[in-house]
Formats: C-alpha cells, structure tokens, sequence
C-alpha cells in the first residue's frame, strides 16, 4: 500500500508539466492539426521564401541556393520610374473606388429602405448582388462588348453619326472606366451592408426628430448617418487598411492589359505588374524576376503596416468592430 | 394606439406618405437594376446575333438578324467545355466538402484551448490575414517544393482552409453554450465525437454560409489556374474563358473542331459570347436562387464579427 503509493508519487512527479499539459491538450491538437498544417504550407512557407527578394534567382538553384544581392533588387526598382507609376495607380485608383462606392452604396441603402417593405426590394437587391456571383473573367467580355472598335458604345457614337473611338488605345477613357466597372461589381455588397445597418436604427428616432420638425432629408442625416457612422468609418477605414493592394481581376481583364501594353500607364497596379513580371519570367523573356519580387515585399510590408495602424483606429473608436 | 401607429409604419415605411416620393425612388433603383443587367443581356444579344449583321452593324442590343449558329458551333465541339466543367465541378465540390471540415475543425479546436495556448493559436491564425508572402514565393514553394505544378491539387489545396473564415466560425462557435459541451464531456463523449455530434448539427447555418462563399470562390477561381496550369488536361472553366477572350481559336483551332465542324466558318464574335452564356450562365442561375444566404452571409462577415 505504502509502496504502491510512493511509486504513483514519483511517477506523477516525474511527468514533465510539458507532457502532462500535451496529454491534456492531445485531443484538441488532433482536431486542429489539419488546418495548422494547412496554413503553414500555405500561409507561412512563403513567407519565409521572401526572401527571394534580396536574391538574384536562379531556377536551377532554387530559392535558398540562388546567391544574395542585398537590396539591389530594390534599388533597382525604386530607381526605375515604375515603382512611382504601379503605386500611385494603386493607390489613387483605390481612394477613387473608396470614395465612389461609399458615396453610391449609401445613396442607394437609403433609397431602398424607404421602400423596405416593398416586395420588388428584395428582387432589387438580388439584382443588385449579381456580380458578386460572376467571376471577374467575365468582366473582361463585358469590356470587350462594350468597347471594342465594333463593339456597343461605337455602334451608338455611330447611329450618331459621330466618330468611333478606340477605347483600348486611349488611356485617357480607362480611369473612368474602371471606376465604373469597379462601383458595378461592388455596389451590391456596400449597399447590402448599409442597408442592415439602417435597417436596425429605431423607427423612434425618427419619430422623435419628426416631433421636433425635421423633414426628411434632415432626419437621414442628423439621425439615420449619425446612427450608422461607426459603420461607415469602419469600412472606410478597413479599405484604406487595404489600399495597398489592388482587385487584380479588375485590372487584369477589364482593360485586357495582358495583350496590350498601351494602358499600362493609368491601369498597371502592383498586383498586375508583379504578375506580369512573373509571367514574363516564366515564359523566359528577359525579366527582372527579383524586381517583381521586391515588389511584392513591398506591397506585403506597406500593406501590413496600413492594416495595423487602420485596425488601431477602429479599435480607439469601436473596439468589439475591430479585427483583432 | 401606439401599436396601431407602430404597424402603419411598418406598412409603409417610415417616410412613405408621399406616393410620388416613393414611385420616384422606385424608378431610381430600377435604372440602377437595370444597369445591372445591361451588359449581361448585351453578350447574351451578341451571342445570338447573325454573323453577318455584326459585321456590318456592329454590337447590338437586340439583333438585326438573329441566328443560332454560334451555339450550333459551339455544341458540336463541346469536348473542351465538357472537360472544363468536370474540372471546376470536381474542385468545388472537394474543395469546399474538405475545406468546410478542416476549417470547422480547426475553428472550434481553438475555443477549446485555454490561458496562452490560445492567444497564440489565434496570432497564429490572425497574422497571415494581416501579411502575405505574395505571389512569386507562394508560386515557388508550390512548384518547387510541393511540386504541384500541372496538377489538379494545386487547384484545391491553397483555398482549403482560410484563415479569415476560421476566425469566423471560431467566433460562433465560442458563442455557443458551454453547458453543452460540458455535459457531453462529463457523459465521456471525446472532443472528436462532440465536434461531430453535438457541435456540427448546432452549427449548419454557419457551415451552409460559409460552405457556400467556399464554392462560390472555388467556381469563379481563374488565379490558381492561371499560375499553375499551363498545358495539363486540368483546365477549368475560367481559365478556358479566358483563354477564349484571349484568343478565340483556342476552340476553333482544335482537331476535334476540325474534323467535326468540316466546312463550317465558325461565327467568331457570337461564338465568344456563347462561350461565355454557357460557360458562366449556369452559375449565375444557380448562385441567383440562393441569392438571399449570400445576403445573410455578408451581414455575418461584416457587421456581427
């Protein structure tokens, strides 16, 4: 009995914390192992093969093979003028995205619930969302309807006996362009968004603010917009978190940059120009690889930084809105 | 009294006394619906228009001349579009059936864990929706190390788990009652059988959510085509539309075409946007009748995060 009890004792002691919290924790672990080893091969992995950026690669050395360059690869992409060109293309055409599709979204949530009950609203809705359901290939045959040298709009300019215009040669037309195509696939979802939140504000508000003489357009912005504006900052905030990172389908399909370079100077973001680079690369053109490699550690670090500081913010003004 | 005001609002909405307001904001949201659909009935016009009339007359909403040639083309060479469909079918499906149970799985580990572990799981999972490696390290360790390259597993694998959907349902699954699970373990249920019996079937609006923006990606993916398949029989439906919109012989120029479509000129334009009712159509129609869980799914993503 004595025996039997001091040797229980030492076995207990002699079981590390570590093993003994393992032994605990085993069955958990099991549960999540699949995901963890998923988002290490996938998630972490590259991360360290960024590396490649301060590297000249070779393929038949791999990427810890190749030899380092220090930051050459940088310099030698912030010394051409295409760094200033994809990022502020990036950057401009996002805040032009961000401002449009607030603006629109908004409108358009407020609209809606004025006729909320309305059965048509939920088929304007689902009208609304259709984009979100068509993959951004699709886009580009829309673009090419629309504004090939036979395509919708010349057929118009045509009947008008005016001249037709060569859309994919003239950068000048693509900023709005792609504004437009940008605020068409989107808007559903903002306004979707917006929507269920005004949906929520208390019919009482408004009662209230009636009771004092407000007319309507008072009462949607001293009451309804004040009651929805932590939604609104966070989103703004959220996408300004992400400005530095492009919707690559957009750029990639709805101007057609892949077989024309002639709008590359209003429509060639980061996320394009590192696919292109790649692209090039691979089908062994004579590329800077480790150019489009410093890019994208670029894009990875500003980016990084942009969502923390942004995500910083909304925590200060809503703390349960904010990411982490 | 109240109750009754209460319900008049409810009717008509808070605002709408004015008929003429209302009929106005009706027409507004129209011509923004319509706009909505404009360039969808635009390809769909063109796919149905005559050859000859485009042409001439150049892209029309409704044809001069309407034909049915292209699609009588494009069903006579349907070998490409028929394998394009297997592809993306076969990847959304295993895709999104494996990637809703990892994801699941490792969401509800983490509310099981206490004290530091768990802090360090979620930063573990938190940090790469914050930080990416970006695209030529991600093509390189597929190709290299995985050696993934023209396989149909470079298509599935990297959408499995994502780490901003785990963190969703992390975030349900904490906010069930944890009597519940309490309870099955004092009756000796293990963590796998609570997961399977207790936890799954008290989640299935969540799962369908999710599940259903996990198809929807995995059916629109072009990227993961575009990067790893190069000439493999592994091409899916957006890929072969791209390459159509890219070149529109890729369907024309084949043997297949050739030996089956002997003396026909194929009806280049039209046919592209056939290529493109058939190839997208089904989708969309599909995506359409469960247009209202995507409603619901964004309202979970964005505002009860």
């Amino acid at each position: 009995m004595e025996i039997a009890r001091a040797q229980s004792g030492r076995a207990v002691s002699q079981i590390s914390p570590f093993v003994r919290y393992m032994r605990r924790n085993l069955p958990i672990f099991a549960l999540m192992a699949l995901g963890v080893i998923h988002i290490v091969m996938i998630q972490y992995m590259p991360m360290f093969g960024m590396v490649i950026a301060f590297k000249n690669y070779r393929f038949a050395d791999g990427i810890f093979g190749s030899p380092w360059v220090g930051f050459d690869n940088f310099r030698f992409l912030f010394g051409s003028k295409i760094a200033f060109q994809i990022t502020f293309n990036t950057v401009y055409m996002n805040f032009l995205f961000i401002v449009t599709g607030t603006i629109s979204a908004l409108t358009l949530a407020i609209l809606l619930n004025e006729i909320y009950h309305h059965k048509l609203t939920q088929v304007y809705q689902v009208t609304l969302f259709l984009p979100f359901f068509v993959g951004a290939v699709i886009l580009g045959y829309f673009s090419l309807a629309l504004f090939r040298s036979d395509g919708f709009i010349n057929t118009i300019l045509k009947s008008l006996n005016m001249q037709p215009i060569l859309f994919y040669m003239e950068p000048k037309y693509w900023r709005y362009i792609l504004v437009g195509a940008n605020l068409w696939s989107s808007i559903g979802f903002g306004t979707v968004l917006y929507l269920s939140g005004i949906i929520g504000i208390n019919p009482e508000y408004y009662e209230a603010a009636e009771i004092d003489g407000a007319n309507k357009l008072q009462q949607i912005f001293y009451v309804m917009i004040p009651m929805i504006r932590y939604l609104i900052v966070i989103q703004l905030l959220l996408a300004v978190g992400k400005i530095f990172t492009a919707n690559f389908g957009l750029f990639y399909f709805v101007p057609q940059i892949y077989n024309n370079g002639q709008l590359l100077p209003v429509a060639d973001v980061i996320d394009t120009f590192v696919f292109r680079a790649f692209r090039g690369g691979m089908s062994g053109q004579i590329v800077n690889l480790g150019m489009a490699a410093a890019a994208g550690f670029y894009q990875s670090v500003v980016g990084f930084i942009l969502i923390v500081s942004a995500n910083f913010l909304v925590k200060k003004i809503s703390p349960e809105n904010a990411l982490f | 009294m109240a109750e009754k005001a209460m319900e008049m609002t409810l009717k008509t909405g808070y605002y709408g006394r004015q008929r003429g307001a209302r009929l106005l904001i009706h027409l507004i949201v129209i011509g923004v619906a319509l706009l909505m659909l404009f360039p969808f009935w635009l390809i769909i016009s063109v796919s149905f228009t005559d050859n000859l009339d485009l042409a001439r007359n150049g892209y029309q909403l409704i044809p001069k001349q309407i034909s049915f040639a292209a699609y009588d083309y494009l069903f006579r060479v349907p070998q490409q579009l028929i394998k394009a469909y297997g592809v993306t079918i076969f990847v959304t499906f295993f895709g999104t059936s494996i990637g809703i149970l990892t994801m699941s799985m490792l969401g509800y580990g983490m509310t099981r864990l206490v004290g530091k572990t768990r802090r360090v799981a979620v930063l573990f999972v938190l940090f790469p929706v914050l930080f990416s490696g970006g695209l030529i390290p991600f093509y390189l360790v597929m190709t290299q190390m995985y050696k993934l390259k023209d396989t149909i597993t470079a298509l599935v694998f990297p959408y499995l788990v994502s780490p901003f959907y785990v963190l969703l349902l992390r975030s349900y699954f904490a906010q069930l009652p944890q009597e519940i699970i309490e309870a099955a373990k004092m009756d000796g249920a293990s963590e796998f059988r609570t997961f399977f019996q207790i936890i799954i079937p008290l989640s299935t609006p969540v799962l369908a959510t999710i599940g259903l923006f996990t198809a929807l990606g995995y059916w629109n993916d072009y990227w993961l085509a575009l990067l790893f398949i190069a000439k493999s029989p592994y091409k899916p439906l957006q890929l072969l539309l791209f390459n159509m919109l890219n070149n529109v012989e890729v369907l024309t120029r084949t043997p297949e075409a050739a030996a089956q479509t002997a003396g026909i000129l194929p009806p280049v334009e039209p046919l592209r946007m056939a290529m493109a009712v058939v190839a997208a159509g089904p989708g969309v129609i599909f995506s359409l009748a469960l247009g209202r869980y995507f409603v619901r799914g964004i309202t979970l993503g964005a505002i009860s995060k």
